[in-house]
């Protein structure tokens, strides 16, 4: 007889002893969730696709609930979500500003200089571990199309040699922003046009010498801002968003046309796009 | 065996990975990146030490003196997944930055073979308590090593030009199997 009961008493009363432990574990251990948290979570797709940075659904919603992701934090669940997790956390979705990447770079294959002719992979991760990339200017997009790749929004095309943007497309999951080995692509408020598309903290005269479309820092535009919403770091001109009324003075003083009214698309990239 | 030829030969010779071919679903499953690798590693040390000690002492305390040797699979298959759980309990009260680091690993791991197969083979080999906790040790940095390996060489094939047919998880296979062979190097050195 012990030998059936012996093992049912030592295994049941293991499974006994551990499933008390845990019950006991689980209110002394209790940690106290924000409500808002699981009501976020609940308004959100539950796709856990990623797209948003977090690691899942969970996480967004604990970044959201926390303020430290915007209501807008769920790229693919678009208006109707942001809408939803809006009224949770008790502010207006509408108010919300919407972000779209952009390469800020327009040194194309006329404008910039190459210091080399790259053949290989075409992945600008690869490229870029060959000195730097095949432009003689070390800040500017390389051209593979690694973006282009990873655009999952059909947002990106490769014009004359750089990445662009179509900013009604892009939905800033920020994959292109991770996958860019330059650090080019950043996101800027969806209803700014003037950008400085120019990342060279390279002195004037060097950046004149390999590009004709590169920030010289010249101040030009610092001078002439009637809201003193630019900066001037590194050798290179800053526009802050915030500040930033649209006015396109800048746009208009700049000698190389470095900063750019991106509401003016070229005729290639509608055509690009239309197709 | 002394407790440094214990260590070496977990981690080199024996490795669980690459020589016993255990825990290879979590092998496979998060050495996409460096980042989740490491944290995997640090989770399976932590709960394949914890749970080797564990078993250790109930076989010694209960099982043993009731002879009931034949329930060891079973009842260590409970311990884990309890101590799993309890440790992601208090981890979450305790430590929160530790349990955001580890915290989707941790329930991974409750069906990891490697922490199963280091707790069992303790008992074979007859180890000490002391033993027994230099073992999981070395078992889970044999582990740990064999991920980073494997992750650091996915992250440089990710933008390689692999064939089509072999992209992805094939090659994984291939570069591990690879890997493995490398390993047997080691074989005699304790």
């Amino acid at each position: 007889m012990t030998n059936i009961i012996n093992p049912v008493v030592v295994l049941g009363g293991l499974g006994l002893l551990f499933g008390v432990l845990l019950s006991i574990a689980s209110k002394v251990f209790v940690v106290e969730v924000d409500p808002k948290i699981e009501d976020v979570l609940n308004a959100l797709p539950g796709a856990n696709c990623g797209a948003c940075g977090y690691p899942g659904c969970a996480g967004c919603a604990a970044a959201i609930a926390q303020g430290k992701a915007p209501v807008t934090a769920c790229t693919i669940g678009g208006q109707k979500v942001a809408e939803n997790v809006a009224d949770i956390m008790g502010v207006n979705a509408a108010q919300m500003d919407r972000n779209v990447a952009v390469v800020l770079c327009q040194g194309d294959c006329d404008k910039a200089k190459d210091k080399y002719v790259y053949q290989g992979l075409q992945d600008c991760r690869i490229q870029a571990t060959l000195a730097g990339g095949q432009k003689e200017c070390s800040y500017g997009c390389l051209g593979c199309g690694s973006c282009f790749d990873v655009c999952e929004f059909n947002a990106i095309r490769m014009i004359n040699g750089i990445a662009v943007i179509n900013k009604e497309n892009c939905t800033a999951c920020n994959k292109c922003v991770e996958i860019c080995p330059k650090r080019i692509i950043e996101m800027v408020p969806y209803d700014s046009t003037a950008i400085v598309k120019c990342k060279s903290e390279d002195p004037g005269k060097l950046v004149r010498g390999y590009c004709s479309i590169g920030c010289i820092g010249c101040k030009i535009c610092v001078k002439n801002c009637p809201t003193e919403a630019f900066s001037f770091e590194n050798n290179l001109a800053w526009i802050n968003y915030d500040k930033c009324i649209n006015c396109l003075v800048c746009v208009e003083k700049c000698p190389t046309n470095a900063i750019d009214n991106s509401s003016i698309v070229s005729e290639e990239f509608a055509r690009e796009f239309a197709s | 065996m002394s407790l440094f030829a214990i260590m070496v030969s977990t981690i080199l010779v024996n490795n669980y990975v690459f020589a016993r071919f255990l825990g290879i679903c979590p092998f496979l499953g998060v050495s996409n990146k460096m980042e989740t690798a490491t944290g995997m590693g640090f989770a399976v040390t932590f709960v394949t030490t914890l749970a080797s000690i564990i078993t250790y002492i109930i076989q010694k305390s209960i099982l043993d003196t009731l002879g009931l040797q034949y329930l060891q699979t079973i009842v260590f298959i409970l311990v884990i997944a309890s101590l799993v759980q309890f440790v992601e309990l208090a981890l979450k009260k305790i430590s929160p930055g530790l349990y955001s680091a580890m915290g989707v690993f941790l329930p991974l791991i409750t069906t990891n073979c490697m922490v199963l197969g280091v707790a069992i083979l303790n008992i074979q080999e007859g180890f000490t308590l002391l033993q027994t906790t230099v073992n999981a040790v070395g078992a889970s940095l044999g582990f740990f090593l064999a991920l980073i390996l494997i992750a650091a060489l996915r992250e440089k094939m990710d933008i390689a030009d692999i064939p089509e047919a072999l992209a992805g998880f094939p090659i994984t296979l291939i570069a591990a199997g690879l890997m493995s062979i490398a390993f047997t190097g080691f074989a005699g050195l304790v």
